[in-house]
């Protein structure tokens, strides 16, 4: 304590005015308690209105097309005909076994500042579940080597662990927030995670031509709340259920963002997959292109290849 | 076995002797790349070796450190600069199921000559099987869950001169087993070599009074470099479960100091490790939004047996403020069965924290924390940020203050270490 005659002004504040370290320990406690319960009670509130506004709006859509629907799906309801529309889209992409793939992912804001990330994923189909996939980043340069292994479940939330190669470690992650950017892109997590059928209810809306493309207009609902969309609009070629478009409207009921799919390509003479997906948020103004390349399919991947072992050699 | 990617095909030939000749000259290092290098070669085909796909990169770190109080002792200086070179090479064969590991680590600091070391962080091979995976040499291995301390964490030494929050480690020399079933993975350590903990020098900051001596470091029963360490641990996933359990037999990687006396005094800490058994759970239940965590374990050393936990959630929050950020909140409390006698900082302290995550392009993340000891009213704050600035550049702040102390605590000695450090990050 004799040495408190020679400290510097900033050391002294301490001592005399008691641990201020502490007050802005609490002061911040404060802080973090006000803004959880507030943004909690906001989230609610925004939940029950988006999913009344959604329901209404389906309403009319459906009302608009009704009359257009062909005999056959005029035999079953619209949610029947919408369910089978996306079962048999799922039957005709069940099968592959396993399959890998580079991309860059490309994001775009406003003003047209362009940045880029690249990647490899590599998916294995599971029997009677969800789809196991992991994605690794090799750029930009300080997330290369990290990894998202996610276990996929038609019900409920996904597993998911990310890999932090400069800690070696492997941390279990929440996947309740499904709408949150992935890698500050346009794409969510739920966006860009494996579809099962049981992850939303369907309604069969109407034929329509898209760019010369005899396409099915359904629409689905998640059924998770924490689903960051109130609903989707899909359009899916006729002829081989591939998805061409969906309109993403968010909790408010607004629309919020536009997928396409570009430049289909079969592999093993049965699995579609497009070159390009392009993202555009009519929010923001932002938008993100995933460019796919180097699909391979049957890569004799096995479950031992998507573990915890697995995910620290990914480099 | 088929990653998807091909990099840059080379000869293994010319390779390996590249990564041999940047090695520093620690004896056990060098018999461990031997052994390394007779091993890989031994098991693996000619035909093999022809394709092999490596990886290689350099990280260079420039980093300032702000302290504004005065140092407590005279020797101790101000401010401080360094730079941090962190080489990376990887090789892989046999369709990936061969694998060769260098990480290297490189400081120059200007103000701490202790601070101003090298380490082989990994330097390994590693054979994967169906049902086992075989890892041998230089390795680093995290155990745990928790966020405020890492109390299972045991198989390698903490670099404690690099960051005095303890997450740096040095590389371990190890042979490791795994053996990979359905009723989860059990891992076998061999740890022939110890290493001893790294600390700030006379003249650096964030340290004991008196300063702790490395390189004379004193071994209580049989503890020590020709101790053979060994560990088992076991680990599984069970829906929202991840556990582990581990068993570590050998020379503990914490010291207990013996003060060595001066005419005037104390003038020296020699570190004195001692050999412990240590049995420790890991467990982390993930709730949807909610992650629960828990990490126990008991210890029986020279000194009796004692026991220590840590726990508490980490609660994210999505979306927050009709932005894409993420806010999370942590909070956990640790505890010690020797109460203000432990040998860790966490006898009776509660860690609040909060992690945001903007979710940008430019993926900024901040977690700001504090941690109160209820024993003795003292605090640590922490605040630790990073952004990418381009593809290749990124920085990172530091910030750490220590406050209300009391003389009897071992805090008391890092009274006016408070800082700020900033750093800057280029890859090569």
């Amino acid at each position: 304590m004799q040495t408190m005659a020679k400290d510097s002004r900033w050391s002294r504040l301490r001592p005399a005015a008691g641990p201020w370290e502490r007050w802005l320990l609490i002061a911040w406690m404060v802080a973090v308690a006000l803004l959880f319960a507030r943004n909690l009670a906001a989230q609610e509130v925004q939940a029950v209105v988006g999913t009344a506004v959604a329901g209404a709006r389906a309403g009319a859509d459906y009302a608009d097309g009704a009359g257009e629907g062909s005999p056959a799906a005029r035999a079953l309801s619209a949610e029947e005909r919408g369910l089978e529309i996306a079962v048999e889209a799922d039957r005709r992409d069940s099968g592959f076994s396993d399959f890998t793939a580079e991309l860059d992912m490309i994001l775009r804001n406003r003003h047209g500042q362009q940045s880029t990330r690249r990647m490899r994923t590599r998916t294995l189909e599971v029997e009677a579940d969800g789809d196991k996939s992991l994605v690794i980043f090799d750029h930009p340069r300080d997330v290369e080597g990290t990894a998202f292994l996610t276990f996929s479940h038609p019900t409920g939330n996904d597993d998911q662990w990310l890999y932090l190669p400069a800690l070696k470690r492997v941390k279990r992650i929440s996947t309740s927030n499904k709408s949150g950017p992935f890698m500050g892109s346009e794409f969510s997590y739920e966006d860009i995670s494996s579809q099962e059928v049981e992850e939303y209810t369907y309604r069969y809306l109407r034929d329509e031509v898209l760019d010369g493309t005899e396409a099915f207009v359904v629409e689905q609902v998640p059924v998770d709340r924490n689903s960051g969309y109130s609903r989707q609009i899909v359009w899916r070629d006729r002829e081989h259920y591939r998805q061409l478009k969906v309109e993403f409207y968010d909790r408010k009921g607004e629309l919020l963002k536009t997928l396409t799919w570009h430049g289909y390509q079969q592999y093993l003479g049965q699995y579609w997959r497009a070159d390009e997906m392009r993202m555009v948020n009519h929010q923001t103004g932002k938008s993100t292109v995933l460019d796919w390349r180097d699909y391979e399919f049957g890569t004799g991947l096995t479950a031992r290849d998507f573990d915890r072992n697995s995910l620290k050699r990914v480099r | 076995m088929r990653p998807a990617r091909v990099r840059r095909v080379r000869k293994a030939a010319s390779a390996l002797p590249a990564a041999a000749s940047a090695l520093p000259a620690s004896s056990s290092a060098r018999i461990t790349l031997l052994l390394l290098i007779a091993l890989a070669a031994a098991v693996t085909p000619a035909d093999l070796v022809a394709q092999v796909r490596s990886d290689a990169s350099v990280q260079i770190e420039l980093e300032g450190r702000l302290m504004p109080g005065d140092p407590v002792g005279p020797k101790q200086n101000r401010n401080s600069a360094s730079v941090a070179v962190r080489p990376e090479l990887e090789l892989d064969w046999a369709g990936g199921d061969q694998l060769f590991t260098f990480e290297g680590f490189l400081r120059l600091d200007a103000a701490d000559s202790r601070r101003t070391h090298m380490d082989l962080r990994v330097l390994s091979w590693e054979l994967i099987r169906p049902s086992w995976e075989l890892r041998l040499g230089l390795r680093r291995v995290f155990w745990g869950v928790t966020e405020s301390q890492h109390l299972v964490d045991i198989i390698n030494q903490t670099d404690l001169v690099e960051n005095p929050d303890g997450e740096d480690k040095l590389g371990q020399p190890m042979l490791n087993l795994a053996l990979i079933r359905s009723w989860g993975t059990v891992d076998v350590f061999l740890m022939p070599f110890f290493r001893e903990r790294t600390f700030p020098g006379a003249d650096g900051r964030l340290r004991l009074q008196p300063p702790v001596v490395t390189g004379r470091a004193e071994f209580e029963n049989g503890a020590g470099s020709g101790h053979l360490d060994w560990a088992v641990r076991w680990f599984h996933t069970v829906g929202i479960w991840d556990i582990g359990v581990s068993h570590f037999h050998g020379t503990g990687r914490e010291p207990t100091f013996r003060p060595e006396l001066g005419p005037e005094g104390p003038t020296a800490l020699i570190p004195v490790y001692a050999v412990l058994d240590q049995t420790s759970l890991d467990v982390q239940a993930t709730m949807s939004a909610w992650l629960w965590k828990l990490e126990a374990a008991t210890r029986s050393g020279p000194a009796g047996r004692h026991a220590a936990f840590t726990g508490g959630f980490e609660y994210t929050l999505g979306t927050a403020f009709g932005t894409p950020a993420d806010l999370g909140l942590l909070a956990e409390y640790s505890w010690d069965s020797r109460g203000r006698d432990a040998t860790s900082l966490f006898q009776n302290d509660v860690f609040l924290g909060t992690r945001l995550a903007l979710n940008d392009v430019q993926s900024t993340q901040l977690l700001a924390g504090g941690i109160v000891d209820l024993d003795t009213g003292s605090l640590r704050l922490e605040l630790e940020a990073s952004r990418r600035l381009a593809d290749d550049w990124s920085m990172e702040l530091e910030v750490r203050l220590f406050g209300g102390a009391s003389p009897d605590e071992p805090l008391w000695a890092f009274r006016r270490d408070d800082y700020l450090q900033l750093s800057l990050v280029r890859y090569f």
